[in-house]
C-alpha cells in the first residue's frame, strides 16, 4: 500500500526551503585547496586534475571504493546463485553486431585507461564499458567457461584492490608512507592500478548485472 | 627488534590486514576459517601495538598517500579512536572464534569475506579524519553489514535486510548532503581544519543538521529506531552480535567525533534535544524489551534502549560525562555481543528462542546461562560490571552540572533492564523437566560469550586503563565545563 | 554565476522529490529508483558548487568525490536490486509486507 502522511508534504517543503537557503547563501570557497592542487600536478604523475585526486592524492579513498564494489559483489553472490538465462537465441542482427562490437568495446577502454592520466577519462569510464560489454556479450548467450568461474574469475575481481593494496605496502616497505608513490615512477604505478582496476570494475559489473554466484560453487 | 617495530606505521595495520585477509578468504574459501580467526587476532595484536605507540605520544596523524591534508587524506588516532579500536577487536576476536564453529560449510564461505571487510571498514571508519572518507567507509560499513543479515537467508532476515539498507543509505544521503556543504563552504575536508575554520553560517547550520540527522538514523536513536530490532533479531547470532556491539556505535563515533571538534559551537538547544531523545531512547527500548516474546527481539530492544544512555552526555558536556558515556559504549559492547551469542548458543539447542519455553533449556546450559547473566549485570549498571562505572560517571557528571534529572533516567532504565533481564533468568530458577534434547553444542560458542561477558564486568574492577586511555591526546578537550 | 546556482537548486529539488518518493511509495523498485535520484541530486549540489568561481578553474575535488560517490552508489544499487528479487521469490511480491513502510 502506497502512503501518504499529511504531514509529509508540509515537512519536505520546509526542509527544501532551508536547503535552498542554505545552497544559494554558502560562503564564498577559499581558494587555498586548488590551488594547492595545481602546484603540486606536477609531481603527481598525472595531468588531468581529476585523474590526479582519485589516484593521488585522495587515492585511499579509491582503495576503499573498490573494496565498496568488491562488497557489494560479496553480498550478491551470498545471496544467491545466478538465475538461468531464459532468453531465446539471440537472432543473427544481434549476434553479428555483437561480435563487431565487442572488440571495439574494448579498444575504447582500453583508450580510456591511456588517456585518463591527462583528458577525461581513467578506470571507472573504461571499466563501466567493459562491463557493459560483458553484459552485452551476457544477453547474446555467451557463457563463462566452467574452467575460468573459479578461482581465475575471483583473481580477475579482487585484481584491483589488491593492486592497490600491493602498490601502498610496497611503498610501505621502502620506508614511506602507506600509498606515496615515489615521484620517478608515480605515472607508471598509477597506469598499473588503473589497468587492475579497469578489468576488476569490468568483471565486477558485469558480474553482478549477471546477480548471482557461479553454479556449482558450493 | 624495538628499533624496527617503532618505525612500523601501525595506525594503517588494522586497516590493510582485514583487507588482505578477506581477499584472501574470497580467493581461498575452503581457508577462509583459519584466515580469518589469524586475521582478527593480529589486528588485535596491531592495535594494541598502536596503544602503544599512543601512550608515549598522545596522539597520531599519518598522511595517507605522503600529501597531508587538506590536500590527501590523513588519519588520526587518539584515546578516543584507540577505545573503539580495542573495543572492535575485542569484540572482533570474541566473533571469529564464536563464528568459527557457528556457520555451516557453504555459509561459512560467504561469512568470513564479509565480515574481514567489515571489520576493516570500521577500522577505517574509527582512524580518518576526513569527512568524505568517513562517508566511503560508512558505505563500505553498511553494505557488508547489509549482507551478512541477509546471511540469515529467511524471508524476515532479507525484509530486514532491505529495510536496513534502505535507512542506511538514506543516513547515508543525508551525510554526504551535509559534507558538500561543508566543503563548499569551508573549503577543506580534514576535521581538524575544519575545526579551526568553521564559522556560523546558514549553511553551516544546515549541514550539522543534515549530517546529525544521517547519522541519528544509522545509529538508531529514538524515534528513528524502527529498523533496528528486525535487523538486529532475524541476522544470524554472531552477525546480530557485531551489528549491536559495534556497527551501531560507528555512526555514533563520527557523530562524537565531529560534537567535539566543530559542532559543540552550534548552540546547546541542539545538545538537550540529544539528550531528550536519549532519555525517550532509555524508557521506550527498555519497555519494549519488556514486552517482547522472542529472545532475541528482547536484545535487540535492549540495544535501542542502551544506545539513549550514549546521548545523555552531549547535554552534559563535561570530560566526565563523555568518559561515561564512552566506558557504557565500550561495556555495553562486550555486554551486548555475549548476550546475543548466549542468545544464539540457546537457539542452536533448542531450536527456537521463545522466552516462556526456555525453562528446559536454560539448565542444559550452564555456561551459556552465566555469560547471559554476567552481561546482563552490566547492562542493569549493578556494581561491579563496567555498566556501573558508565553509569556513575554520567551520574557524577549530571550532579556536578547541576542537570541531575538526567541521573533519575540512568536509575529508571537500570529497573527496567533489570526487569528484561530477570525475566529471561527467572527461566533458570523453574522446575521444569530439563529437555532431553541432544545436540552437542561446541565448546568454542560458549566460551567465548562467557569471555566477552566476563570482559564486561572486569571492566568494572579494573578501571585505570580505560580511563587512562581516554586521557591519550585529550579527545575531549580540557575546558567544556557543564 | 545565476545558472550555477540554478543547477545546485534542482540538485535540491532532487533531493527532496527522492525522499518523497521513498515515503510514500511502497514498491521496492520505486524506493530504490527513489534513493538513486536522492543520489543525484547530491551529486549535482557537490558538482555545481564546484565551478562557483568564474576566474579559476573548477575545484576538482568534488568531481573526484561524486566519481566515487557514483562508484558506491551503483555498488548499493546492484544490491538492492538482487534483495528485492529475493523477497519478491520469498513473498511474492516487491514490497514490505505490512503496513509500517518505511
Amino acid at each position: 500500500m502506497d502512503t501518504r502522511p499529511w504531514l509529509l508534504l508540509p515537512l519536505l517543503l520546509v526542509l527544501g526551503v532551508v536547503l535552498s537557503y542554505a545552497v544559494l547563501s554558502i560562503p564564498d570557497p577559499a581558494q587555498e585547496l586548488p590551488t594547492m592542487l595545481t602546484d603540486n600536478m606536477t609531481i603527481s604523475g598525472a595531468h588531468n586534475p581529476v585523474s590526479a585526486v582519485l589516484l593521488n592524492f585522495r587515492g585511499y579513498d579509491t582503495l576503499l571504493e573498490m573494496g565498496v564494489l568488491l562488497a557489494a559483489l560479496l553480498g550478491v553472490w551470498s545471496l544467491d546463485e545466478m538465475p538461468i538465462y531464459r532468453g531465446s537465441a539471440p537472432d543473427q542482427i544481434l549476434d553479428i553486431m555483437s561480435r563487431q562490437l565487442i572488440p571495439v568495446f574494448i579498444l575504447v577502454a582500453g583508450y580510456l585507461v591511456w588517456a585518463g592520466a591527462d583528458a577525461p577519462g581513467g578506470a571507472f569510464q573504461a571499466g563501466a564499458l567493459l562491463g557493459a560489454a560483458g553484459v552485452l556479450l551476457r544477453l547474446c548467450g555467451w557463457r563463462v567457461n566452467n574452467r575460468y568461474s573459479g578461482l581465475p574469475l575471483r583473481v580477475l575481481l579482487v585484481l584491483g584492490l589488491a593492486m592497490f593494496v600491493m602498490v601502498g605496502t610496497g611503498a610501505l616497505l621502502i620506508g614511506s608512507e602507506f600509498l606515496r608513490y615515489p615521484p620517478t615512477v608515480a605515472s607508471e604505478l598509477m597506469l598499473i592500478i588503473e589497468s587492475a582496476a579497469t578489468l576488476s570494475i569490468g568483471a565486477t559489473l558485469a558480474a553482478l548485472f549477471l546477480g548471482g554466484r557461479p553454479k556449482g560453487e558450493e | 627488534m624495538e628499533l624496527i617495530l617503532g618505525q612500523i606505521p601501525w595506525i594503517v595495520m588494522p586497516i590493510i590486514f582485514p583487507l588482505i585477509g578477506s581477499m584472501a578468504c574470497f580467493l581461498f574459501p575452503a581457508k577462509a576459517k583459519s584466515l580469518g580467526l589469524l586475521t582478527s587476532l593480529v589486528v588485535l595484536a596491531c592495535v594494541t601495538r598502536l596503544g602503544w605507540q599512543l601512550k608515549a605520544l598522545g596522539s597520531l596523524r599519518y598522511p595517507m598517500g605522503g600529501w597531508g591534508a587538506p590536500l590527501g587524506i590523513d588519519l588520526y588516532a587518539d584515546g578516543l579512536s584507540l577505545l573503539m579500536l580495542l573495543m572492535a577487536a575485542l569484540v572482533g576476536l570474541g566473533i571469529s572464534i564464536y563464528s568459527s564453529s557457528y556457520f555451516s560449510r557453504d555459509k561459512a564461505r560467504h561469512f568470513w569475506p564479509l565480515w574481514l571487510f567489515l571489520c576493516g571498514a570500521l577500522n577505517a571508519l574509527f582512524l580518518s579524519a576526513d569527512i568524505f572518507n568517513l562517508y566511503v567507509t560508512l558505505e563500505l560499513l553498511g553494505l557488508t553489514a547489509v549482507a551478512l543479515v541477509a546471511l540469515a537467508g529467511g524471508a524476515d532476515a532479507l525484509i530486514a535486510a532491505m529495510r536496513y539498507l534502505l535507512v542506511s543509505l538514506l543516513g547515508s544521503l543525508f551525510y554526504l548532503l551535509g559534507v558538500a556543504l561543508i566543503y563548499h563552504s569551508v573549503g577543506s575536508l580534514d576535521i581538524a581544519i575544519l575545526a579551526q575554520r568553521v564559522e556560523p553560517s546558514p549553511a553551516m547550520w544546515t549541514a550539522v543538521g543534515l549530517i546529525s540527522t544521517g547519522l541519528l538514523l544509522k545509529t538508531a536513536l529514538f524515534p528513528m529506531h524502527f529498523w533496528l530490532p528486525p535487523a538486529h533479531a532475524s541476522a544470524p547470532a554472531p552477525v546480530s552480535a557485531l551489528m549491536s556491539a559495534l556497527v551501531v556505535k560507528a555512526s555514533f563515533y563520527i557523530l562524537l567525533r565531529m560534537w567535539l571538534e566543530f559542532f559543540q559551537t552550534q548552540g546547546a538547544a541542539f545538545a538537550n534535544f540529544l539528550g531528550l531523545l536519549g532519555a525517550a531512547a532509555v524508557l521506550w527500548g527498555g519497555i519494549q524489551a519488556l514486552r517482547q516474546t522472542q529472545l532475541k527481539l528482547l536484545i535487540a530492544y535492549s540495544t535501542v534502549s542502551q544506545l539513549g544512555y550514549l546521548f545523555l552526555a552531549f547535554p552534559l558536556g563535561t570530560s566526565i560525562a563523555w568518559k561515561g558515556a564512552l566506558y557504557m559504549l565500550f561495556s555495553h559492547a562486550m555486554a551486548k555481543a555475549a548476550m546475543f551469542m548466549a542468545a544464539g548458543n540457546i537457539q542452536f539447542f533448542a531450536g527456537h528462542d521463545r522466552i516462556a519455553e526456555l525453562g528446559s533449556i536454560t539448565q542444559r546450559l550452564p555456561l551459556t546461562l552465566t555469560a547471559f547473566a554476567l552481561a546482563g549485570i552490566s547492562l542493569m549498571g549493578l556494581p561491579p560490571s563496567g555498566g556501573f562505572i558508565g553509569k556513575w560517571l554520567l551520574l557524577q557528571a549530571s550532579i556536578e552540572s547541576g542537570q541531575w534529572w538526567w541521573g533519575i533516567i540512568l536509575l529508571l532504565g537500570g529497573f527496567l533492564a533489570a526487569g528484561y533481564v530477570f525475566k529471561v533468568i527467572a527461566h533458570v530458577f523453574t522446575h521444569d523437566e530439563p529437555t532431553s534434547r541432544t545436540v552437542t553444542l561446541p565448546a568454542t560458542m560458549e566460551w567465548s560469550a562467557l569471555g566477552l561477558a566476563l570482559i564486561a564486568v572486569l571492566l568494572g574492577l579494573f578501571t585505570y586503563w580505560p580511563l587512562a586511555m581516554l586521557e591519550m591526546g585529550s579527545p575531549f578537550g580540557t575546558g567544556h565545563s557543564g | 554565476m545565476s545558472n550555477i546556482y540554478l543547477y545546485a537548486l534542482l540538485g535540491v529539488g532532487l533531493f527532496i522529490l527522492g525522499i518523497y518518493s521513498l515515503i510514500v511509495y511502497a514498491n521496492l523498485l520505486r524506493k530504490i529508483l527513489a534513493i538513486n535520484v536522492m543520489c543525484t541530486g547530491v551529486f549535482l549540489v557537490l558538482v555545481s558548487l564546484a565551478s562557483r568561481n568564474h576566474n579559476v578553474q573548477p575545484d576538482t575535488v568534488p568531481h573526484a568525490m561524486v566519481i566515487t560517490g557514483i562508484v558506491v552508489a551503483v555498488s548499493a544499487t546492484a544490491l538492492a536490486l538482487i534483495l528485492m528479487l529475493k523477497i519478491n521469490k520469498a513473498i511474492g511480491k516487491s514490497e514490505f509486507p505490512d503496513k509500517d513502510c518505511e
